[in-house]
C-alpha cells in the first residue's frame, strides 16, 4: 500500500493553506464528536440496561445486522458487472442506463417505500409475484431486503463504475496479450485494480442500509419481534415518550455501525495488501 | 513472418488505409510517423486488441486475422508498459506464465533465466510503484520474454527515458533481439532510435503508409515530400554507426 507522504510546509502562505485545511476537518471532526459525547452523557444507564436486556431490540439489532448484510451482498453483486458494462461497453441507452442508476440516489427515501407499495400491492406483475409465486415482500423481513436494496445499491453500482473507469484499460490489453481471456484480464487485472472503490461503495451501501427508515415504515412497517429494525424502534420508541431508551439505541446503532466500518475497512485494506 | 495485406481499421474520423507491410523473420523492423498517425492503432490490430474493418493478418504463415489476442504468440510491450500496479515485479513476469499454466517450478525457472537476460534479479520482489523509468521497461520486456514469443511489438519503448538511459536500453533492445532471434516491431516518432536499432523502417503519416525499406533508402530516396522532411529533419545521428547493426 502507497504511504501518506507528508506535504513539506515552506513558509507563511503554506501555514496559512494548512491551517484553513486543518480548520474545517478539525471543525467536523469536534462537531460529530460533540454530538456522539453529547449521547453518551445524556444516556440513562438503566435504559442501556433495559435496551440490552430486552428480547425484542435485540431481534432489532440481529435484523438490522443481517438485513444490510444481505442487502450489501446482493448490491455488490450487482453493482460489479454493473458498473464493469456501464464504464466499458457503449450501447444504445447507455446514457439513459446510466442516470437511471443514479435515480434511486437523488429521489427521497419514502418514495422508494411507497413506489414498491404500489407496484406489489397495485400492479399486475407485483401481484404475480406476490400471490401466484408465492414470494411476499409486503410487511414481510424480505421486504426490508428489497427496500434497502432499492434506496441503497445505487451507491455501490456507481462507486464501482467510477473504480473501474479510473482502471486503465491498457492493462486489461496487455493481459489479453498475456494469454487472458476476456474474464480472466477482468478477475486477475481489473476487479483487484478497482476493489478499493468497491469496497467504498460497499461501506456506503452498508451504511445506507442500516440506518434506513422512511421506507421501512410504509413498505414493511414495523412490528415487534417481525420486521422491527433498530432504526424503527427509534421512532417508536421516541414517538411514546421513551426518549432514553431510543438514545440507548442510538448510541447501540452508533457503536454497531462503528465496528463494522472499521472492520470492512480492515479487511479491505488487508485484502489490497496481500494482492 | 509478419504479412499484412490490405488492412484497413476506421474508429471515429480516423483510418488505417489498406496498409501492406511483409516482415522477415529475425527482422527489426521500425514503424516511424508523427504522434498521430497510427502507429499504435497499427500494433493494436496486430495483436488483435482491435479487430480490423477489411484486410488479413498473417504470422508465421498462418491467417490470425479472426484469432484471439492470446493465440496470437505476440510479445506487447505498450507504451508507459502498462504494469500490474497490484503485483510485485516478480508476480508482473509471471502473470502470462500462471495464466497459461505453467507449474510453479518451470514459472521460476523461466523468471530466473528472463531476469538474468535482462540482468533485473535485484527487482523481483520489488513493487511497481517506485521503479524507475529505465527499470520499468525492462520489467515489461522480461513480462512480454517469458513467454517466449516469436514476435515482440515494442510500442515507443524508450520515449519516457533521458537520452543516456535511452541509448542505453537501444543498445540492450537490440541485443536481445538478435540473440532471440525475435521479429520486432518499433514504434517511434524519433528517428535516432530508427538508425540505432532497426534494420528497416516504414513511414507512417495519418494512417498511410508512405514509405517501406532500408534507412538509408528512405534517407536517400525519400518518394514523398514528407518523407524528406522527416528523413531529414535530424541529419545528425548520434549513433548511427552502431555495431550492433546487421551489415
Amino acid at each position: 500500500m502507497k504511504m501518506a507522504v507528508n506535504t513539506p510546509v515552506r513558509g507563511w502562505r503554506d501555514r496559512v493553506f494548512s491551517a484553513a485545511a486543518f480548520f474545517f476537518v478539525s471543525v467536523f471532526i469536534i462537531f460529530v464528536l460533540a454530538l456522539i459525547v453529547t449521547d453518551v452523557f445524556y444516556v440513562d444507564k438503566k435504559a442501556v440496561v433495559t435496551v440490552l436486556a430486552s428480547k425484542f431490540i435485540r431481534h432489532a439489532l440481529w435484523m438490522s445486522i443481517w438485513t444490510s448484510c444481505a442487502t450489501t451482498s446482493i448490491a455488490l453483486l450487482f453493482a460489479v458487472p454493473m458498473g464493469y458494462s456501464l464504464s466499458r461497453f457503449r450501447f444504445p441507452g447507455h446514457f439513459l442506463a446510466d442516470a437511471i442508476v443514479d435515480l434511486p440516489i437523488v429521489f427521497p427515501p419514502l418514495v422508494a417505500g411507497l413506489t414498491l407499495l404500489v407496484f406489489f400491492c397495485k400492479t399486475s406483475p407485483g401481484r404475480w409475484i406476490q400471490e401466484d409465486l408465492g414470494i411476499e415482500f409486503v410487511f414481510q423481513p424480505k421486504g426490508i431486503v428489497l427496500c434497502q436494496f432499492v434506496a441503497a445499491a445505487s451507491f455501490a453500482i456507481r462507486s464501482a463504475k467510477t473504480a473501474f473507469d479510473d482502471v486503465d484499460r491498457r492493462y486489461e490489453n496487455v493481459a489479453l496479450t498475456l494469454g487472458c481471456t476476456q474474464w480472466g484480464s477482468f478477475y486477475r487485472v481489473c476487479l483487484p485494480l478497482a476493489k478499493n472503490g468497491i469496497i467504498a461503495g460497499g461501506i456506503l451501501t452498508w451504511a445506507r442500509a442500516f440506518g434506513l427508515f422512511g421506507p421501512l415504515m410504509i413498505f414493511v412497517g414495523s412490528f415487534r419481534g417481525r420486521t422491527e429494525v433498530l432504526s424503527t424502534t427509534i421512532f417508536l420508541e421516541q414517538s411514546v415518550g421513551n426518549l432514553e431508551v431510543a438514545l440507548a439505541i442510538a448510541l447501540l446503532l452508533i457503536f454497531v455501525a462503528l465496528i463494522a466500518v472499521t472492520c470492512i475497512r480492515l479487511i479491505g485494506g488487508s485484502a489490497l495488501v496481500r494482492l | 513472418m509478419i504479412r499484412t495485406e490490405e488492412m484497413s481499421f476506421r474508429i471515429g474520423t480516423f483510418q488505417l488505409h489498406r496498409l501492406s507491410i511483409n516482415i522477415a523473420k529475425g527482422e527489426y523492423f521500425i514503424l516511424l510517423g508523427p504522434p498521430g498517425s497510427g502507429k499504435t492503432i497499427f500494433l493494436e490490430c496486430l495483436c488483435g486488441l482491435k479487430k480490423i474493418n477489411s484486410g488479413q493478418i498473417h504470422i508465421d504463415g498462418r491467417n490470425v486475422t479472426n484469432l484471439e489476442p492470446r493465440v496470437r504468440g505476440i510479445g506487447y510491450v505498450p507504451q508507459d508498459y502498462a504494469l500490474f500496479p497490484h503485483l510485485s515485479v516478480e508476480r508482473n513476469i509471471a502473470f502470462g506464465l500462471r495464466v497459461r499454466g505453467y507449474k510453479n517450478k518451470e514459472i521460476q525457472a523461466k523468471i530466473t533465466e528472463t531476469a538474468e537476460l535482462l540482468d533485473i534479479q535485484r527487482l523481483l520482489r520489488r513493487r511497481i510503484h517506485g521503479l524507475s523509468g529505465g527499470e520499468k521497461q525492462r520489467v515489461a520486456l522480461a513480462r512480454a520474454l517469458v513467454l517466449q514469443p516469436k514476435i515482440l511489438l515494442l510500442d515507443e519503448p524508450v520515449c519516457a527515458l533521458d537520452e543516456v538511459t535511452r541509448q542505453e536500453v537501444c543498445a540492450q533492445l537490440l541485443g536481445i533481439q538478435r540473440r532471440l532471434g525475435l521479429t520486432t516491431i518499433h514504434v517511434s516518432h524519433n528517428l535516432e532510435e530508427a538508425f540505432s536499432v532497426a534494420d528497416r523502417a516504414a513511414i507512417l503519416k495519418d494512417g498511410t503508409l508512405l514509405q517501406v525499406g532500408p534507412l538509408d533508402e528512405l534517407l536517400d530516396k525519400p518518394n514523398s515530400k514528407f518523407v524528406a522532411r522527416f528523413m531529414r529533419r535530424e541529419k545528425n545521428l548520434p549513433y548511427r554507426d552502431n555495431a550492433n547493426r546487421k551489415k
